[in-house]
């Protein structure tokens, strides 16, 4: 049989208490919760207060053209982007996943930059590909697209092959290096 | 190596606002290097400038990138078995543990359970890409420090791990190895022999290596107490594997979440607490020892049956034998082969993780209903090991940073995707 983690029920508890418009789902025995944007930050710190001290990986998904609107997460349709917080304990083995729902025209949500050090180059890989703000990051740059790409190529209204930014691409010759 | 251009020069006393440099006067003495993007000791193309006082480095900013492929743009592309030709090319030091992680993650997400076969098959894949990326790791930190036979022992010893591969699946670099619910090609006889060779060979070159480095005067005074990273930290900035592990935190997810067969065999995970470069080394040397333990003791264990999962999942091809001789084989075989027909996927998310070499692969995969994932993340362990390279050079001199880059294993097709 696959592997299920511990429950996570009491934290849950916990996190319903402190943040509200907390809606908890389950699939394939992983816990998710969806926190409304303003008690993003909160919520990610009462969960690193209850352990859970790892942030495996911070990601997004773009829903533009999702067939199914996100139905699974209560509350949650209509939202452009669903921002996915991983969080682990490293004493407990509990996992748990968070997600946070924003959309256009600015998407913004706060930074775990004060809570995990970790967070700081995966925010900036999300806001380079989706173009989401952290507020309060330190240093929100680009991290895998050049300084002066302008799109976020993983949003789903941004073609696989490009949008000829190769083709612009300045040649440099021998004489002008 | 070249000296960066002066606004680059900026952007780094600019940047990040760690604390003072020595404000402006010491400034003026200060030095920006180019460490990259092609320099032989990167091993791969990343790039760090580097500010310098005298030999000692001040400051780093990594840069990253030169390598991005838009891996997760072209897994939502891709079919699930299709993608892993892509898997293979992100940590290429170790492509098989890619291949089990990304079709594990598939697996979650489709809710399948392997066969006990199939399970032990892909365990024993992952522990030799554990063997072999360990010993490209390792052995790349002696290169780097001056030991370069230490080198040529631990690449023959890949050289029959390729060997190995190339017996069971055909391909020697680039596996592709796994399918949705199976394998590519069941173990042979053949190939089990040549595991049990190697696992009978293996520990003479592994002592030999030990005895070359492990007490080394020279590696010692270079690694030891170099690029030291607390347990606290660890923790904090998000590492894993054996970087974490040579840290004190004792996490290894074939122990706490126990994945495909590894709950049946006797193993341990070694832990340091140094968090030095030599605890990392040490680590990995330990666990080379341990991945020999579990491979030995499934390649004599491997249960009988079918490899791939039954036709009534219809998730991974039938044989021949069934496609010609049963309907059901023949249903299933057409519907896995029509491009709009495939098999069934949930819209929904999930997120799964194996522990591979170089610390927890994960993907993150939503699914829409059809064969393509909507959205396939990985979550690379270099990615997060990279970016607190500037934490532990701060400090240290110029010699050092390929110590510490060696000892993390930064592998930058991964790290850029």
């Amino acid at each position: 049989m696959p592997f299920t983690p511990p429950a996570v029920d009491d934290v849950l508890a916990a996190l319903t208490n402190r943040c509200a418009g907390v809606t908890v789902s389950e699939f394939r025995g992983q816990t998710r919760v969806v926190v409304p944007v303003e008690s993003c930050f909160d919520a990610l710190a009462c969960l690193k207060e209850r352990g859970f001290d790892l942030l495996v990986d911070v990601s997004c998904v773009d829903y533009l053209d999702y067939r199914d609107p996100p139905m699974q997460m209560a509350g949650c349709a209509g939202h452009r982007y669903g921002l996915v917080y991983l969080l682990a304990s490293t004493t407990t083995n509990q996992r748990l996943t968070l997600r946070v729902f924003v959309d256009d025209p600015e998407p913004t949500v706060p930074s775990a930059v004060p809570l995990w050090e970790a967070a700081n180059w995966l925010e900036r890989e999300v806001w380079d590909l989706f173009g989401i703000r952290f507020a309060g990051h330190p240093d929100l740059r680009r991290l895998v697209m050049p300084e002066e790409f302008a799109a976020h190529p993983l949003r789903k209204d941004y073609p696989l092959q490009g949008r000829g930014e190769r083709h612009n691409f300045p040649v440099i010759t021998r004489d002008h290096s | 190596m070249s000296i960066a251009p002066p606004e680059l020069d900026a952007q780094i006393s600019g940047d990040t606002g760690r604390g003072d440099t020595g404000g402006a006067r010491s400034e003026d003495y200060l030095w920006t290097l180019n460490f990259g993007p092609q320099h032989p000791a990167t091993h791969t193309t990343l790039r760090l400038v580097l500010k310098l006082e005298g030999e000692r480095v001040v400051d780093a900013m990594p840069e990253m990138g030169y390598l991005h492929s838009g891996f997760e743009k072209i897994g939502e592309h891709l079919t699930f078995n299709q993608y892993v030709t892509v898997t293979d090319r992100m940590n290429y030091i170790s492509p098989m543990a890619n291949n089990v992680a990304w079709h594990h993650a598939v697996e979650t997400l489709l809710g399948i359970d392997l066969t006990p076969r199939c399970k032990y098959v892909r365990t024993i894949v992952t522990e030799l890409a554990r063997l072999s990326d360990h010993l490209l790791s390792n052995g790349a930190v002696g290169l780097d420090t001056g030991a370069f036979t230490f080198f040529l022992y631990a690449f023959y010893q890949r050289e029959v791990i390729y060997d190995i591969f190339e017996t069971l699946c055909g391909a020697r670099f680039t596996n592709s190895y796994t399918r949705v619910g199976g394998v590519s090609h069941d173990i042979t006889p053949l190939v089990v022999e040549k595991i049990r060779t190697f696992v009978k060979t293996f520990p003479k070159t592994l002592d030999d290596m030990e005895r070359l480095l492990t007490r080394n005067r020279i590696f010692v005074d270079r690694t030891k107490g170099v690029g030291v990273l607390t347990k606290e930290e660890a923790i904090n900035r998000g590492a894993t594997g054996p970087v974490a592990r040579a840290s004190g935190v004792p996490r290894d997810l074939r122990k706490d979440e126990p994945y495909l067969a590894y709950a049946d065999f006797d193993f341990n995970v070694p832990c340091a607490s140094a968090g030095d470069c030599y605890a990392r080394y040490l680590v990995r040397m330990q666990e080379m020892r341990e991945s020999l333990k579990i491979v030995a003791q499934a390649v004599e264990n491997i249960p009988a049956g079918p490899v791939n999962v039954g036709i009534d999942q219809r998730t991974s091809l039938p044989t021949k034998q069934q496609v010609y001789s049963t309907i059901e084989g023949t249903i299933s075989h057409f519907e896995l082969s029509m491009s709009n027909r495939g098999f069934e996927v949930p819209c929904e998310e999930t997120y799964a993780a194996i522990e591979a070499p170089n610390g927890e692969l994960g993907f993150y995969i939503c699914g829409d209903g059809n064969e393509t994932a909507y959205r396939a993340r990985c979550r690379p362990p270099s990615l997060l090991h990279f970016a607190m390279f500037p934490h532990l050079i701060r400090g240290h001199t110029l010699s050092d940073v390929v110590a510490v880059l060696g000892s993390l294993n930064i592998i930058a097709a991964e790290l850029d995707r």
